[in-house]
C-alpha cells in the first residue's frame, strides 16, 4: 500500500446523503476476479443517466477529493466500492458519515475517509460549486482539507492515520502477534465449531 | 461481571488488547466464503505465498451468481461463470469445503451455516457479505467484512477491530396477526434510519424477541446492517438451543451440556449499560412497507405516500425528492393503491422454511393476480427439499408461482433474476436501493404475508386485506 501525507486535486461536490454501496457500483461489475479495473462501474447509473450528475461535468471530471452527504458507503459489504473510487483516481472521500464497513475498506486500500462535521460539509460543498474545479489538499498528517482560503478539520482514527501515513500491510501487522494466536487456539473448547472433517444431514 | 452479551462474547475473543490507540485482535471461529468477494482475498494469498490457518474454520458455497433454473447447464452468464469456477479452482487449491450448485448442501451462505449446526452461541462469524449479521440472532458475534478482510483472516484467523458501541433495542408487547419479524425490523430501521446504528452492536431484547421463533429472529438481524449497525445480536435461550441441537456440527453428548451451560452465561447482565437505547412496543405495530430507495423509508402499509415536504431535516427531504422520483410515485397515494408487477418470495433475510410455510399459508386456496408474476426461491438445496416434502411447492405452483432453485436471486442484480427497468415489486428481500434488484427496478420490502397477499390483489396488501382473518399461530409458526 502506498503511503499517504498529503494530497492535492479537485474537489467534487456530491450533494446526496445515503448513496449507498450499490450506487457507488452496481453489483454486475462486481462479476470481476480481479482487484482493479473497477472505474467504468463507479456511480455507474448516475454517470450514464443523469448528463448533469457532478462527474459528466467537465470541471469535475478529474477529480481526486469526493466530498459526500451524510451516510457514504451504507448497504453492501463490497470492498469494490473502494476499488472503483481508488481507480477513477480518487485519493480521499471527505464525509459527515461513513458507514462503517466502507469506512474500514477504505482504510485498508489507502483511501481517506475524513470526517467533517456538518457545518464545514455544507462550506465545502458551497466553495466547490461556487468555483467548479477548485482543489482541495487533504493534510492527512494535520487532519485538515484546504479549499480557497478556507481550512476544515476531520477526523480519521490514529490508528488508521498512523497505518495510511506508514503504507503499511495490516495482515504483516497481525503476524507479528503469531504466538499470541496459537497461545488463544490453544485454549478453546473442543466444541466450537470446525467445518473438516464435513459433516452433514446424511452423515451426522 | 456487568457487562451486555456483546461486551461479553468480544472479551472471550481477545487474543491481544490494544495499546496506544491500537485496535484489539480478535479471534475468528467462523468464516463463510461465497463467489464474489473471495477471488481477490485468494489471489492475494497467493502472491505473498500464504497458506489458509485454518481450513477447518472455513466454508464456502455458491450463492449470489447461482441461476435459479437450469442449473444442471453450464451458467450462460460468462463473468459469473468465471467467478463460480475461480472458487472452486480456489477451494480446491487451498483445500477449503465448498457445497457447489447441485450439492444439497449450497445455498445462501447465511441459510446453509446456520443449517449445518455451524453457527452456534457466543462465536464470532464473518464473511465478505453484510448480512452476516444474520447469524446474531443464535447470540453470536457476527458482522460483515470487505474482501481484505477476507484475506485478513484466512492468513491469520483474526482481525483488528475497534469495540463497537452497544445499543439496546427493546421491543415489549405481543405482536398482531400477520404482524411478523420482518415488520419489526422495518420498524427499526424507520425509526432509527439508516445510520442510526453506524458504529453499534444492536442487542434485540424484551418479550416479542423472546417469542420469535429462529427465523424470525434471523429476519431481525439480518437486517441490522440497514440501520447502519455492525452486528445484531439475541442472547440464546431455549429456542436457540432446540434449534441447534443435532444439527449436523452442533456439539454432543457431553460436549453439548458443557456447551450449554456456557450459553446461558450469554445475556446482558441486569446492570449492564448499553451506549444507546430504543423501545418499541409490538402491540402498535403494522404490517410495515418501504416506499423509498433506502430501507429506513418504511411506513406502515395503511399510510399514505410522503411528500418531500413532510420531512424538515434537508438532506431527508432531499432524499424523500429522488426517491419518489425513481419509485415514480405520487404522494398521498395510498400505499395500498401502489400496483406491483412481481412479487420476489425468498433471500436471506426470509428464504428459510418458515417463511415459505407463511407464504404458503396466505396463498393456499386462492387465486394469483393474473398481472401479476411470483417468485419463490427457496434459500438453500435443503429448504427447497424440505418445502417440497411439506407439500408447499405444490400450493406454490398451483398459485400459478415459479418455484425455484436456491441462491441470492432476485435480491440483488447479479444473476439472470432481475427486474425490468420501471418494473416494481414487492420483494421479501433486504434492500430497495435504487437498481438493486436490476437497473430501474423498483422495490417495496415487505415481509412474506404481505408478499403473498399483495400476491393475490395485485397490489400492496396485508393479509387482512384478503377478508379471511388469518391466525397468528399460521403466520408465526413456533412460539
Amino acid at each position: 500500500m502506498e503511503a499517504f501525507t498529503t494530497h492535492t486535486g479537485i474537489g467534487v461536490p456530491l450533494r446526496r446523503s445515503n448513496v449507498d454501496t450499490d450506487q457507488i457500483i452496481p453489483a454486475v461489475y462486481l462479476k470481476r476476479v480481479t482487484k482493479t479495473g473497477f472505474d467504468d462501474g463507479l456511480f455507474n447509473a448516475w454517470r450514464t443517466n443523469d448528463p448533469d450528475f457532478v462527474l459528466n461535468r467537465p470541471a469535475y471530471k478529474n477529480g481526486s477529493v469526493l466530498v459526500a452527504g451524510p451516510d457514504f458507503g451504507t448497504g453492501s459489504s463490497r470492498e469494490h466500492a473502494v476499488w472503483a473510487l481508488r481507480d477513477y483516481g480518487f485519493k480521499a472521500v471527505l464525509s459527515s458519515r461513513f458507514a462503517d464497513i466502507f469506512r474500514g475498506n477504505a482504510g485498508k486500500q489507502g483511501l481517506v475517509a475524513g470526517i467533517l462535521s456538518e457545518d464545514d460539509l455544507e462550506q465545502l460543498w458551497k466553495i466547490l460549486e461556487q468555483e467548479p474545479g477548485t482543489e482541495v489538499t487533504v493534510d492527512l498528517e494535520n487532519r485538515q482539507a484546504h479549499a480557497g482560503e478556507a481550512t476544515f478539520r476531520f477526523e480519521v482514527d490514529d490508528y488508521t492515520r498512523w497505518r495510511l501515513m506508514e503504507g503499511l500491510d495490516d495482515i504483516g501487522l497481525t503476524l507479528r502477534y503469531e504466538q499470541d494466536i496459537t497461545d488463544f487456539e490453544a485454549k478453546r473448547p473442543a466444541w466450537m465449531p470446525k467445518t473438516l472433517p464435513a459433516r452433514n444431514a446424511e452423515t451426522a | 461481571m456487568a457487562g451486555t452479551l456483546a461486551e461479553k462474547v468480544w472479551a472471550d475473543h481477545v487474543v491481544r488488547r490494544g495499546e496506544n490507540g491500537e485496535p484489539d485482535l480478535l479471534y475468528i471461529d467462523l468464516q463463510l466464503l461465497h463467489e464474489v468477494t473471495s477471488p481477490q482475498a485468494f489471489d492475494g494469498l497467493r502472491q505473498e505465498g500464504r497458506a489458509p490457518r485454518r481450513l477447518d474454520q472455513q466454508l464456502a458455497t455458491e450463492d449470489h451468481n447461482t441461476p435459479t433454473i437450469d442449473i444442471d447447464k453450464p451458467i450462460a452468464d460468462i463473468t459469473s461463470r468465471t467467478q463460480i469456477d475461480t472458487l472452486r479452482r480456489n477451494a480446491e487449491e487451498f483445500g477449503v469445503r465448498i457445497h457447489s450448485l447441485g450439492d444439497l448442501d449450497q445455498g445462501i451462505v447465511h441459510v446453509v451455516g446456520p443449517q449445518l449446526g455451524l453457527t452456534m452461541p457466543g462465536i464470532t462469524v464473518v464473511c465478505g457479505d453484510s448480512h452476516t449479521s444474520t447469524h446474531g440472532a443464535f447470540g453470536a458475534l457476527a458482522f460483515g467484512i470487505g474482501t481484505s478482510e477476507v484475506e485478513h483472516v484466512l492468513a491469520t484467523q483474526t482481525l483488528p477491530l475497534t469495540p463497537f458501541k452497544t445499543m439496546a433495542i427493546t421491543v415489549d408487547g405481543t405482536l398482531k396477526p400477520g404482524v411478523t419479524a420482518k415488520d419489526i425490523i422495518l420498524a427499526v430501521i424507520a425509526k432509527i434510519g439508516t445510520g442510526g446504528g453506524a458504529g453499534y452492536v444492536l442487542e434485540y431484547r424484551g418479550e416479542a424477541i423472546r417469542k420469535l421463533s429462529m427465523e424470525g429472529r434471523m429476519t431481525i438481524c439480518n437486517m441490522s446492517i440497514e440501520a447502519g449497525a455492525r452486528a445484531g445480536m439475541i442472547a440464546p435461550d431455549e429456542t436457540t438451543f432446540e434449534y441447534v441441537q443435532g444439527r449436523p456440527h452442533a456439539p454432543r453428548g457431553a460436549d453439548w451440556d458443557e456447551a450449554v451451560e456456557y450459553w446461558r452465561t450469554l445475556r446482558s447482565e441486569d446492570d449492564a449499560t448499553f451506549d444507546a437505547e430504543v423501545h418499541i412496543d409490538a402491540d402498535d405495530l403494522e404490517p410495515f412497507v418501504t416506499w423509498g430507495t433506502n430501507p429506513g423509508q418504511g411506513l406502515p402499509l395503511s399510510a399514505s405516500v410522503p411528500a418531500p415536504e413532510d420531512f424538515t431535516d434537508d438532506n431527508a427531504r432531499t432524499a424523500a425528492e429522488n426517491a419518489l422520483e425513481y419509485m415514480d410515485l405520487v404522494p398521498g397515494t395510498p400505499l395500498k393503491e401502489i400496483k406491483v408487477d412481481t412479487v420476489f418470495m425468498g433471500s436471506c433475510t426470509n428464504g428459510r422454511i418458515e417463511d415459505l410455510r407463511a407464504f404458503a399459508s396466505v396463498l393456499e386456496g386462492r387465486e394469483k393476480n393474473p398481472d401479476v408474476r411470483v417468485l419463490v426461491v427457496p434459500g438453500s438445496a435443503r429448504v427447497r427439499v424440505q418445502a417440497e416434502q411439506e407439500g408447499l411447492d405444490q400450493i406454490f405452483l398451483d398459485f400459478g408461482a415459479e418455484w425455484r432453485q436456491a441462491g441470492c436471486s432476485m435480491c440483488l442484480g447479479m444473476n439472470p433474476d432481475q427486474l425490468a427497468p420501471g418494473e416494481r415489486a414487492a420483494s421479501t428481500s433486504n434492500r430497495n436501493f435504487e437498481g438493486r434488484q436490476g437497473k430501474g427496478g423498483r422495490t417495496h420490502l415487505v415481509s412474506p404475508v404481505v408478499a403473498a397477499a399483495t400476491a393475490v390483489r395485485g397490489t400492496l396488501s396485508s393479509p387482512s386485506d384478503l377478508g379471511v382473518p388469518t391466525a397468528p399461530s399460521d403466520l408465526q409458526p413456533v412460539a
